[in-house]
C-alpha cells in the first residue's frame, strides 16, 4: 500500500501523466481536420484533460479538498447547462464568454500567487515575469471578453463606443501604466497595492480596447482574445513548472492568432487597424458619404415573384450572413433548399470567411439545419460560379456583397476580398429595411438592375417563399 | 527549470501552429469552443496554486472561483463542441435523419 502510493505521487510518473495529456490533446486536434474525425478528436482531447487533472490532484502536498470540491461543483454546475441549451446562432457569446473565464483564472491564480509568496519572495525571476504578464493578458482578456459578450448579447449597445481622437493615447497609456507596474513588481517591489493598480490598468485596457470595436470585426476581436487566454494560460505554466498548461496553453495561443489573421485578411484590414477600432464609426463617415448617391432605384419584390424565379432556376446559391443567424432562420432555408432540391434545382452556400460574428458561425448554423457540408462553398470556390448561378439570394449578409469593395477606392471596406454575387444572372437580397449594414456603408448591390429586394425578417420571408413555392 | 519550460513552450507553440493550419474553415467554430475547453487546463493552475498550506481567507476565495472558471471552461467547452460536432457528422445525404456513425 505504501509503495503504490508513493508510486503514484512520483514526480517522474506524473510527468509522464502529463506528457500523455498534452499528447491527447495534439492527437485529438489533428482529428479535428475533417468533419468526420471531429467527434472522436474531441473526445480524445477531453479524456488528456482529465488526465491532466488526475495528475494535478496526485501531486504531493495537494490539499485543501474542500475547497477544491466546491470549485468543481460549481463550475460544472454552471457549465453543463450552459452547454447543453445554447443556441447555435449564440456561439459567439457563448466563446467570448468562455474566452473571459479562461482569463479570469489566470488572473486570480497569478494574484493568489503573488499573494502566497509575498510578492514572490524567494522565487526565480523568471516565475515572476511570467506570473506579471500572466496577470496583465488575463486581466486584458477577461475584461475585453466581458465587453464582447455584451456587445454579443446586445446587453451593451453594439456600435462602437469610442473616446474620438483621445482612444488611441489612452488605450497606449493604460497599457504603458500596466507594464510599467508589472516592471515595479518583477524588480522587487511586495506591495499588493501596485499588483491590483497593475490588474486594474490592465482591466480598464481590456475595457478600452474592445468598446470601440463594431459588430462586424467581432470575428477578430473572439479570436484575437482566444489567442491572448491561451497565451496567459502558458505563461502560467512557465510559472508554476507545469508542462501541460504550458503546451495547451500554446496550442491555443497558436490557435487563435492564425484565425486573428485569417479573419483580418479576409477583411483586407490589418489588425492593429482593427483594434484601434471605430469602423462605421467617425472615421469612416466621410468614405461612405464620399460614395455618394448611387444612380438607379431600388426594385421591392414580392415572396410569389421569388419563388417564380427560384422554381426555373437551374442553379441557386444562398449566401446567409448574419441577419439569418438573428432570425434563427437557417431551418427555414434549409426547408426551401429541400423544396428547390426536389424540383431539381441545384443549391448551394457562399460562406465568405467573415459572414456572422465568428469564424465558421454559418457552417455551423447551417450543419444544425442538417445541410450537407458538401454544399458549402467557400469564397474562392464560389466566386467563379456566380456567372453560372441563375439566383443568388441573399438572406441577411451585407458588406460582404458590396461591390463598393472592388470598385469604390474611397469605402471603407474598399479592397475586401467579397463574394460577387452581382455577376449573378439576378439577386435576391432578404433584408429587414434599406438601412445600411453595421459598418454604415451603403450597398451597390441594392441599386443594380439585376437585384430585387425583399424586404422582411429572414425567416418569415424564407418561410413565405417556400409556402409559394408549393404552389406553383 | 526556465530553459525547459521555453522548450517546451517554443515547440508547442510551432506544433500548434502547424496542426491548426490544417483545420479547415467549416470547423473554426467547433476549434474555437474546443480550444475553450483546452485552455480550461488553467484548472490545473488553480489546483496547485490552493494546495499550497497558509492560503488566507481572501486567497480561498478567489481561488474557488479560479477553479470553478477552469472548470465552466473544460466542461462546458467540451460538452459544446461535442454537440457541435455532432451536428456535422449527420450525413443527411445516407439517412434522413439520425444517420448512424458509420
Amino acid at each position: 500500500m505504501i509503495l503504490a502510493t508513493s508510486f503514484f505521487h512520483n514526480q517522474n510518473f506524473l510527468r509522464v501523466l502529463y506528457i500523455v495529456a498534452f499528447a491527447l490533446f495534439i492527437y485529438g486536434l489533428m482529428g479535428l481536420t475533417g468533419p468526420r474525425t471531429a467527434v472522436r478528436g474531441n473526445r480524445i482531447a477531453a479524456v488528456g484533460m482529465a488526465i491532466a487533472v488526475i495528475a494535478t490532484l496526485l501531486q504531493p502536498g495537494e490539499g485543501n479538498w474542500g475547497l477544491i470540491v466546491l470549485g468543481v461543483a460549481i463550475g460544472t454546475a454552471v457549465g453543463i447547462p450552459a452547454a447543453r441549451r445554447v443556441r447555435m446562432t449564440a456561439m459567439p457569446q457563448m466563446v467570448a464568454l468562455f474566452n473571459g473565464v479562461g482569463g479570469g483564472a489566470v488572473f486570480l491564480i497569478a494574484w493568489a500567487e503573488f499573494r502566497n509568496t509575498g510578492g514572490y519572495q524567494g522565487t526565480a525571476l523568471y516565475v515572476a515575469v511570467f506570473s506579471v504578464f500572466a496577470a496583465i493578458v488575463g486581466s486584458i482578456s477577461f475584461w475585453g471578453s466581458n465587453i464582447a459578450f455584451g456587445k454579443l448579447q446586445e446587453l451593451l449597445p453594439g456600435r462602437p463606443i469610442t473616446l474620438g481622437a483621445l482612444q488611441q493615447p489612452v488605450n497606449f497609456l493604460l497599457g504603458a501604466i500596466a507594464i510599467g507596474l508589472g516592471v515595479v513588481i518583477v524588480a522587487g517591489s511586495h506591495s499588493e497595492l501596485v499588483f491590483v493598480l497593475m490588474l486594474l490598468s490592465a482591466a480598464l485596457l481590456g475595457n478600452a480596447v474592445v468598446l470601440p470595436i463594431g459588430g462586424a470585426d467581432m470575428p477578430v476581436v473572439i479570436s484575437l482574445l482566444n489567442a491572448a487566454t491561451g497565451l496567459s494560460a502558458a505563461a502560467t505554466g512557465v510559472a508554476l513548472n507545469n508542462p501541460a498548461l504550458i503546451v495547451a496553453g500554446m496550442i491555443v495561443g497558436a490557435s487563435g492568432s492564425i484565425l486573428t489573421n485569417l479573419m483580418a485578411v479576409a477583411m483586407n484590414r490589418s489588425i492593429p487597424a482593427i483594434i484601434a477600432g471605430g469602423f462605421g464609426g467617425g472615421g469612416t463617415v466621410a468614405g461612405a458619404s464620399g460614395a455618394g448617391a448611387f444612380e438607379g432605384t431600388v426594385r421591392s419584390t414580392s415572396a410569389a415573384d421569388v419563388a417564380m424565379q427560384l422554381a426555373y432556376a437551374r442553379q441557386v446559391v444562398v449566401v446567409p450572413g448574419y441577419g439569418m443567424a438573428v432570425a434563427q432562420a437557417q431551418h427555414v432555408v434549409r426547408e426551401l433548399a429541400k423544396a428547390l432540391e426536389s424540383r431539381g434545382v441545384e443549391v448551394k452556400y457562399a460562406i465568405h470567411p467573415v459572414a456572422g460574428r465568428m469564424p465558421g458561425h454559418m457552417n455551423v448554423l447551417l450543419a444544425e439545419a442538417d445541410v450537407p457540408y458538401e454544399q458549402l462553398k467557400e469564397m474562392d470556390e464560389i466566386n467563379p460560379e456566380f456567372a453560372r448561378t441563375d439566383v443568388a439570394l441573399v438572406i441577411g449578409a451585407n458588406d460582404v456583397t458590396n461591390p463598393a469593395a472592388h470598385t469604390n477606392p474611397s469605402s471603407p471596406i474598399y479592397g475586401m476580398p467579397i463574394l460577387d454575387v452581382e455577376n449573378s444572372h439576378s439577386v435576391v437580397v432578404i433584408k429587414r429595411s434599406m438601412n445600411p449594414g453595421f459598418a454604415g456603408i451603403e450597398n451597390e448591390l441594392y441599386f443594380k438592375p439585376n437585384t430585387s429586394m425583399l424586404f422582411g425578417d429572414a425567416k418569415s420571408a424564407v418561410a413565405d417563399i417556400t409556402a409559394e413555392l408549393a404552389d406553383i | 527549470m526556465l530553459v525547459t519550460n521555453l522548450t517546451i513552450l517554443v515547440l508547442a507553440g510551432f506544433i500548434g501552429f502547424a496542426v491548426i493550419s490544417k483545420i479547415p474553415n467549416t470547423l473554426h467554430t467547433p476549434l474555437m469552443s474546443g480550444t475553450n475547453a483546452i485552455h480550461g487546463i488553467v484548472l490545473l493552475g488553480a489546483l496547485l496554486v490552493v494546495g499550497f498550506a497558509g492560503n488566507s481567507a481572501f486567497n480561498k476565495v478567489i481561488l474557488v472561483i479560479a477553479i470553478a472558471f477552469g472548470t465552466i471552461n473544460i466542461v462546458g467547452g467540451f460538452l459544446v463542441t461535442d454537440r457541435m460536432l455532432e451536428m456535422f457528422k449527420r450525413k443527411p445525404t445516407s439517412t434522413p435523419k439520425d444517420g448512424e456513425p458509420k
